[in-house]
């Protein structure tokens, strides 16, 4: 198992000096310049724009600027924010746990509402439930997010007045972050309807961020199910006359897992890249939305160092995906 | 309605725990997060709205709702007959914010005001680069590195600004966001202390608000200010909720969450004007939207070509299908409501068949042209895209063929710089300080590269400019500058589209809130009846 781990992770490295060139070759692709987006319509006189150029450094071959930031991420330090002066990492760690708590709530709820699904539908499959969750499950997948939260937001806060709008918590709790996470700092602050205030602004966005993900596990899921109920074994455990449910849920389900295990992990990524659409429809103060500002603004600090971070977590998240298939199939360990 | 009952009553809650009676809130949703509280580094209107606003005050500012100036935190002041010395009285007893970071031990004197201009000029300044990389943008483009000579401590409460060169705009200049007034004893402690970047984190200034808590991306929390030496507000607690989405924040207002929000999308103004809990204020915007021939190149450097071409677009279309009804046909490069504005002048008639004739005698034939349009929304523009589409309509009545394209936003602005940029080039402007100046400046010599996306320089237009600038009396500036549009007017540099309405939606609750000219958001004087 050591050795797995260490094999898995001496592939991360080359993965990480990938991402870290491409995260700084992307924001430079980009059109214009730091400078130039700040300007805005005013703009800027060259001999202006040559001084803050230099000021940067952004005037440096890019191999030297490279190898600077690499240099300075090595030692931990992720640099300034052009746009805001304040330092990335800072800002990083003060809107991931945002970001954090939608996500795994999301996936909370994707997972507990898409496996089942799922099952279901491969049980009873060319049944009426099983066309219409995958009906639901295609329509869920193609579904616009923007589009998606803003129905949901005019529906059930704006005509129902069940949700609140958008937002972390209700305005009137004030107290200051202490784990960054809502459901939890709403309970330690121990003001009396903040937990549920948090809890509630929690559901339209958790739903719309699960959105994707649900219908993609409930899909993957049903085919992995599929094929494995078509196996021998199942066959044989029926043939032995064992109940259908033990069937289904110890023989089927257990080698049904692995694909979804990948699947699961790899929606960390598909959350990540919902969090920005999410977050920004709902006001939710993460680093999707801080992302997208970022790009905006041509903020050429934030988006490479931010993207590393972004990167780093969900290879980790991949690391620990990879962990799991070894132990739902010691097979995959040994090879 | 729940969201609501929950709120009210932990509101109640709150003021009963808290031993206040009747603490008043208001919640106004924001479009954006503050880069910073320091009002002099940044430049977008939500920048300012957050911090110079709310927190600070200036020497001189602007009248609520005008673009007049009254006195500030300086009580009076004199200018020399050459233009060139401004001295400015300060009120006696201001007091900077208490705060729980910082208690000051003095009131406001000249070594704050001096402080607050020459840290954003003198490079040896400890406080010039106190945040990495900033270049005082704002400072830098309105000239002042250039026109400021000195600024002197006459007495503590008396300081004298020496000019290198008259400047007419400079009053108004310093009514500004970036000529906000902060601490230089706060600056000292955080010197010393070795914190200066809390600086911008943890405000202190002299405005109405003082700076409570900021969470990033989502919530600005601040309190009445019970020194402001402009009285207490009315409102206890003043909260920024940051809400990106236009579409959510009409929502939330809709709600109950906010009670005044920024920026409304033209879709949503209907609905929000049918709801009976919701006044939606409208004021003229202090802007222009226009399209810039570049005047170098053939066909357009003829003038008849250019005149022809504006005589083609029907302009209230435009505002019909893209404005939805929000915006004034343009016909002036300043809006109506700026003084000096000409109302004498006559729009170019939209007149296809007399443009065509036009088109045919300048020897144009056959046009082939570009329509370039802004990717983006703004407020004098709010679809450059549609905008572009109707005016191509239009010239394909007169024979002209164009083809539209847009670029990536900032990609866009500097390729229409480009002085073999071929064809109109759509933008707009806002204004910062009220002054024509401010607009007619976008047309002058010294912008071509810059902010004259027509490269249009004509001597007798860019002499009315520099005379205009040179002149301290309102009513002689007034003629000239009238003169000045008359120049443009005939010459036709640009095609001048619309001045759009800018929209201001609240709840019937809130009252005493002034649309503001220039854009600025002011919670200053405002309360809500509960």
């Amino acid at each position: 198992m050591f050795r797995y781990l260490l094999h898995k992770l001496a592939l991360i490295v080359p993965t990480v000096i990938g991402i870290s060139l491409a995260a700084f070759a992307f924001v430079r692709l980009l059109p214009g310049d730091p400078i130039l987006a700040l300007a805005g319509e005013r703009g800027v006189s060259p001999e202006r724009y040559a001084e803050l150029i230099e000021r940067f450094g952004y005037n440096r071959p890019y191999i030297v600027q490279y190898l600077d930031y690499i240099g300075n991420v090595l030692t931990g330090d992720f640099g300034i924010s052009i746009a805001t002066k304040r330092p990335v990492w800072g800002e990083f760690m003060a809107l991931f746990p945002a970001t954090l708590e939608l996500a795994v709530v999301a996936l909370i709820i994707a997972v507990a509402i898409g496996i089942p699904a799922g099952i279901f539908a491969a049980v009873k499959r060319g049944s009426w439930f099983d066309q219409a969750t995958m009906g639901v499950a295609l329509t869920g997948y193609s579904m616009p997010i923007f589009w998606w939260g803003l129905l949901l937001i005019i529906f059930f806060s704006g005509y129902l007045g069940w949700t609140p709008v958008s937002g972390r918590i209700g305005l009137q709790y004030f107290f200051r972050p202490v784990t960054g996470f809502m459901l939890i700092d709403s309970l330690i602050a121990g003001r009396p309807g903040a937990f549920s205030s948090a809890v509630s602004h929690l559901i339209l966005p958790s739903i719309v961020l699960a959105t994707i993900p649900l219908a993609v596990i409930a899909r993957q899921t049903r085919s992995a199910m599929l094929e494995v109920l078509g196996e021998d074994y199942v066959r044989t455990a029926r043939a032995k006359g064992l109940a259908p449910r033990r069937v289904v849920g110890l023989h089927a389900f257990r080698n049904a897992l692995i694909p979804v295990v990948t699947t699961i992990g790899l929606q960390v990524g598909t959350l990540m890249a919902g969090a920005i659409l999410t977050e920004t429809i709902f006001s939710w103060p993460g680093i999707g939305k801080w992302m997208i500002d970022a790009i905006g603004k041509r903020d050429y600090v934030v988006v490479q160092s931010g993207l590393l971070i972004i990167a780093l977590i969900v290879m980790a998240v991949n690391l620990l995906v990879d962990m799991l298939y070894a132990v739902i199939n010691p097979r995959i360990r040994v090879q | 309605m729940k969201t609501k009952l929950a709120f009210a009553a932990a509101l109640l809650a709150a003021t009963m725990l808290g031993g206040v009676a009747n603490a008043k809130t208001l919640v106004y949703c924001s479009e954006a997060s503050p880069a910073g509280f320091d009002p002099s580094p940044w430049s977008g209107g939500n920048d300012f709205d957050a911090s110079s606003r709310t927190i600070y005050s200036r020497l001189v500012e602007f009248d609520k709702g005008k673009t007049t100036i009254s006195p500030g935190l300086a009580e009076s002041w004199t200018v020399s007959d050459d233009g060139l010395e401004y001295t400015f009285k300060l009120r006696p007893g201001v007091k900077f914010q208490t705060t729980d970071y910082f208690t000051p031990t003095r009131d406001l004197n000249a070594d704050d005001v001096k402080f607050s201009f020459e840290r954003q000029w003198k490079k040896d300044s400890p406080w010039y680069e106190y945040l990495p990389g900033t270049g005082w943008e704002y400072f830098t483009g309105m000239g002042f590195p250039d026109l400021l000579k000195e600024i002197v401590k006459v007495d503590d409460l008396t300081v004298k600004f020496v000019l290198t060169k008259p400047e007419v705009a400079f009053l108004p200049d310093l009514g500004m966001d970036f000529s906000s007034i902060v601490s230089k004893e706060y600056a000292d402690q955080l010197e010393k202390a070795d914190t200066k970047q809390q600086f911008t984190q943890k405000p202190v200034g002299t405005g109405p608000y003082q700076f409570v808590d900021y969470q990033v991306d989502a919530v600005i929390r601040y309190a009445a200010w019970d020194g402001y030496f402009g009285g207490r507000q009315k409102i206890d607690d003043l909260i920024f909720a940051i809400t990106p989405d236009p579409a959510v924040r009409a929502q939330k207002l809709k709600a109950g969450e906010c009670d005044i929000m920024s920026y409304p999308a033209p879709a949503d103004i209907e609905g929000l004007k049918a709801d009976t809990n919701l006044n939606v204020e409208e004021q003229e915007g202090l802007n222009i939207g226009y399209m810039a021939y570049n005047t170098t190149l053939p066909p357009f450097d003829k003038v008849e070509v250019r005149k022809a071409l504006n005589m083609a677009v029907n302009k209230q279309a435009i505002i019909d299908a893209v404005y939805q009804g929000a915006g004034q046909v343009a016909k002036n490069p300043i809006p109506p409501t700026m003084w000096s504005y000409n109302d004498a002048i006559k729009d170019d008639e939209y007149n296809p068949d007399e443009a065509k004739k036009m088109l045919e005698a300048a020897g144009v034939k056959d046009l082939s042209m570009k329509i370039w349009a802004m990717p983006v929304s703004r407020p004098y523009n709010p679809n450059a895209q549609r905008v572009a589409e109707l005016i191509q309509a239009d010239y394909a009545k007169v024979g002209v063929k164009a083809e539209i394209i847009s670029y990536e936003w900032t990609e866009y602005r500097e390729r229409g710089k480009a002085k073999d940029r071929d064809g109109a080039f759509q933008l707009g402007w806002t204004g910062d300080n009220g002054d024509p100046d401010n607009f007619l400046f976008l047309l002058g010599c010294s912008a071509i590269g810059q902010s004259n996306y027509a490269i249009w320089c004509n001597k007798e237009f860019e002499d009315l400019l520099q005379k205009g600038k040179a002149t301290t009396d309102q009513a002689e500036r007034t003629k000239i500058y009238e003169e000045a549009q008359v120049v443009f007017k005939r010459e036709a540099p640009w095609l001048t589209i619309a001045h759009s309405k800018v929209f201001m939606p609240m709840n019937k609750k809130v009252s005493g809130f002034v649309m503001d000219p220039l854009g600025i958001h002011r919670f200053d004087g405002v309360d809500v009846t509960e």
